[in-house]
């Protein structure tokens, strides 16, 4: 193992990942007068962020009245109370102040006639806590995320923020007290190993929603922030919360954005029926994603999906107006011209519900700092390690992610951990690394690289989507999920005896895939494995053998350790935030979730 | 002397083949660009047939269908799958597209994937892209404005005003029109910006609420850096996102010339 070169690094913040979260993180970090390097495996405006389209949630008011607290209301019914509402409060406090500051960073906001953020009606955002639809969700066109990941990139660079690019994060460095010390990384253009020291990690590597078959996701996003937690000994909290995303494209799986339905889009089945109106008969085509994933299924496990299968549903947008679409939704024009070959000025787009996101993830508090419950102390932290965006579980989306809250979850939190990491790390010197920090990282490394097995990369990663599709997605019960983690329990020891054709260390892809093939492991394991636990349906987690929310019992956060070993994965719970930040507000009771 | 013919170690040399599966019905034949960094050997065009039966409508799922099943080795950039990321632009059958959002069907006989002409190749269809993004970076492409902000407020911006931007801002990097440039090739290293840089640029300039438009045209105004285009227009063929940055170079020049 003596042919790995370690180059060593010394930074007072180390970022990994370079998308919308790491960005507005890396940011916040050298505004409070750090040292900050962007550890990123893909060049970031090539992050997922990208691919954010209908807007960002801000109550800024601008078409009509709005207030925080409705957003708020709207965010805690969204997360079907699993969310934690203190954090929730500070979220939609302080989501206008964070949108004006992305205006200010240049982000070419859609505007209205009076020249200020157009805002457009996006599902589950409600006025007045529930009774009719708002336009809250900030929109550039229908490319709100690539506007402003662009704009963040480009904050960065005015900033100064040292980027390493293509360096694919191995692992965390954790010393003998469990503080969190810095990051190992590999090269992928020259293969040299990199040792980050650092006061603090901020892990911002986004989802993991490529360990599904189908899914809106882009082929990088493989869950690698779960993954290095994960090995760290960090738990993974409220991982049986995977939301579907009902308008995937049906094929090819591009997401069709929800500002389709904001701009008065709506559902068909095959009888023509607006059947939205029998799911939710408020806010119809614009109720959560969840309802509308779940109503979707119905319809088409029913008998009454569209196309030669019955397997799908139809979009319609063809009603409204040409020049509008083209105006504020072209990307998706153009999205569906290309892989479904539909113009949507004439005719509806073929939809199903789709693989998006990860409610769950590394847990966290509302500065961003990572929790690892001790003992009672359920609140405890990591010391030097923070998570935002995707792969954090603050948690603001709880059991289901409002449309439009995901890049305001990303910029407010990437914000704070700035905040918080002034106020601990500014004056505090790095602690030390632990002798032979790197030994672990190299063993990893050079099994899977050296690995003469079997199968292939690519075989062991379709047999884990195609058992997660099956097992673990819209619906689940009992029996499939046992199943399901029978067989992806032994699919996962299989990683042991993958072969890789080239042992190469420079851009060798192969490699880099069986590390994210890793890390897609973890995340899925943690999925089935916290799926089967929860014995009620809440959110996006709809167990057909126990199909009410039970709160007296599952209001609670449910946290999975160990998910990257060749052991069943260990169950623990953490307790939801029944509280709110201030006294300006009330603890929101649960109630029945309508729409 | 002048050297006319290509040295001896960029020649392509013919590569492995690798037929398709028996029982194939539907076989079309792609030639791909193989370049190993560590063996010394001129770089190869290994051609594979491929069961279209059993692969995705568009170029990335061909890639995709070798990297996974053929030959794990093959080496290419990708990520959103839909043409948004920029991450899998490649040359194929002699023009830069983006691999993911170009069909199969749309190309008849053999098809030939090479890397994005004119970047150093680091391993097969990986291209060295750190000049296009400096020359990204120096054309400061931050809103610059001098004029405070008011903390809690948006700056206003009418929707023609913003309307300007359209056509300007959707670039995602991918450097397709850069690198199909011929004055790129010859001048990209000397000084000339290329085409998405001078896009990025011009996306500033016209943003009503940036206040350094006479700084960024006076940085511009080069022999080099906005004069090397020669109008040849490549870039706006290619633009995968249906962009037109030779028309926003012709604009640049104009405002340059209009301004003295």
């Amino acid at each position: 193992m003596s042919d790995y070169k370690i180059i060593d690094h010394s930074f007072d913040i180390v970022v990994v990942g370079g998308g919308g979260s790491g960005l507005r993180s890396a940011l916040a970090m050298k505004e409070a007068g750090f040292e900050v390097a962007c550890v990123t495996k893909i060049f970031p405006t090539r992050s997922h962020t990208i691919a954010a389209q209908g807007g960002i949630g801000a109550a800024l008011g601008n078409m009509e009245e709005d207030k925080w607290q409705w957003h708020m209301y709207d965010t805690v019914k969204g997360s079907d109370w699993l969310g934690d509402q203190d954090a929730i409060e500070f979220m939609c406090r302080k989501a206008p102040e964070a949108v004006y500051e992305l205006e200010h960073y240049g982000v070419p906001f859609t505007r209205n006639s009076e020249g200020k953020i157009y805002q457009r009606p996006f599902g589950g955002h409600t006025k007045n806590f529930g009774e009719g639809i708002v336009q809250r969700a900030c929109a550039a066109a229908d490319l709100t995320g690539h506007a402003i990941l662009h704009a963040l990139y480009q904050q960065c660079l005015k900033h100064k923020v040292h980027f390493f690019v293509e360096y694919f994060a191995l692992d965390l460095i954790m010393n003998e007290e469990g503080d969190c010390v810095g990051v190992m990384a590999l090269c992928m253009e020259d293969g040299t190993l990199h040792r980050f020291h650092s006061k603090n990690v901020v892990l911002a590597t986004g989802g993991g929603g490529r360990c599904y078959f189908s899914s809106t996701l882009a082929h990088t996003c493989t869950g690698d922030g779960y993954g290095l937690a994960d090995r760290a000994g960090v738990p993974l909290q409220d991982m049986e919360f995977v939301q579907f995303h009902p308008t995937g494209l049906y094929g090819p799986g591009c997401l069709i954005t929800e500002a389709c339905r904001g701009e008065g889009g709506y559902f068909t089945n095959s009888l023509g029926e607006k059947f939205m109106e029998k799911y939710a008969p408020t806010v119809k085509d614009l109720a959560s994603r969840d309802v509308c994933s779940r109503a979707l299924t119905i319809e088409i496990r029913e008998g009454r999906g569209v196309g030669k299968n019955k397997d799908h549903i139809h979009l319609h947008l063809e009603h409204l107006d040409g020049k509008m679409l083209h105006e504020k939704l072209p990307g998706i024009m153009e999205t569906a011209k290309i892989f479904a070959n539909v113009d949507l000025t004439q005719e509806p787009c073929p939809v199903i519900p789709t693989a998006h996101y990860n409610m769950g993830g590394i847990p966290t508090n509302r500065f961003g700092q990572v929790v690892r419950p001790k003992g009672n102390d359920k609140e405890a932290v990591v010391p030097g390690l923070m998570a935002v965006g995707e792969t954090a579980c603050v948690s603001i989306h709880g059991a289901n992610r409002l449309g439009s809250n995901s890049l305001l979850d990303l910029v407010v939190f990437g914000k704070a951990t700035g905040e918080k990491a002034k106020e601990l790390y500014l004056d505090q010197p790095k602690k030390s690394l632990p002798k032979n920090s790197e030994a672990s990282s190299i063993a990893r490394l050079d099994a899977l690289r050296n690995s003469k097995g079997k199968s292939t990369v690519a075989e062991v990663r379709l047999a884990m989507q195609k058992i997660m599709q099956a097992d673990a997605s819209v619906f689940r019960e009992k029996s499939t999920l046992t199943s399901g983690i029978e067989k992806l329990d032994k699919v996962a020891k299989s990683i042991d005896t993958i072969s890789l054709q080239d042992n190469s260390l420079i851009w060798n892809y192969g490699l880099i895939e069986a590390l994210e093939l890793d890390n897609l492991m973890t995340t899925a394991r943690s999925i089935i494995y916290s799926a089967l636990n929860r014995e009620e349906s809440r959110g996006a987690h709809s167990r057909e053998d126990f199909p009410e929310r039970d709160d007296a019992k599952w209001l609670t956060h449910s946290l999975a350790y160990g998910a990257s070993k060749n052991e069943p994965v260990k169950l623990d719970v953490r307790p939801v935030h029944t509280w709110t930040l201030t006294d300006e507000v009330q603890y929101i009771e649960p109630k029945k979730r309508v729409y | 002397m002048v050297e006319f013919a290509l040295p001896k170690n960029s020649v392509v040399l013919k590569g492995q083949y690798f037929k398709a599966t028996e029982g194939a019905k539907n076989i079309r034949i792609f030639d791909i660009y193989r370049f190993n960094p560590e063996d010394g050997k001129n770089p190869r065009l290994d051609t594979f047939e491929i069961d279209m039966d059993a692969c995705g409508p568009m170029i990335l799922d061909v890639l995709m269908k070798i990297k996974d099943e053929i030959d794990t080795t093959l080496v290419f950039r990708r990520s959103c799958r839909e043409g948004i990321c920029g991450s899998c632009a490649f040359n194929i059958n002699g023009k830069n597209v983006l691999a993911c959002t170009k069909k199969i069907v749309d190309y008849k006989g053999r098809i030939k994937i090479y890397p994005l002409p004119h970047r150093p190749v680091i391993k097969d269809l990986v291209v060295d892209l750190s000049t296009p993004y400096a020359q990204y970076e120096a054309v400061k492409p931050w809103l610059m404005s001098e004029t405070p902000v008011e903390k809690n407020k948006e700056r206003l911006q009418s929707p023609e005003e913003r309307a300007k931007l359209d056509g300007a801002w959707e670039c995602i990097l991918c450097f397709c029109c850069s690198t199909s440039c011929p004055s790129y090739w010859w001048n990209g290293e000397r000084g000339y910006l290329g085409p998405a840089a001078l896009l990025q640029s011009y996306r500033w300039i016209e943003d009503s609420r940036d206040e350094e438009a006479g700084e960024r045209l006076a940085e511009l105004d080069d022999h080099h850096r906005l004069f090397s285009c020669h109008t040849i227009m490549n870039c706006s063929d290619v633009c995968p996102k249906g962009l037109n940055p030779g028309k926003a170079i012709a604009e640049l020049k104009k405002k340059i010339v209009l301004r003295q």
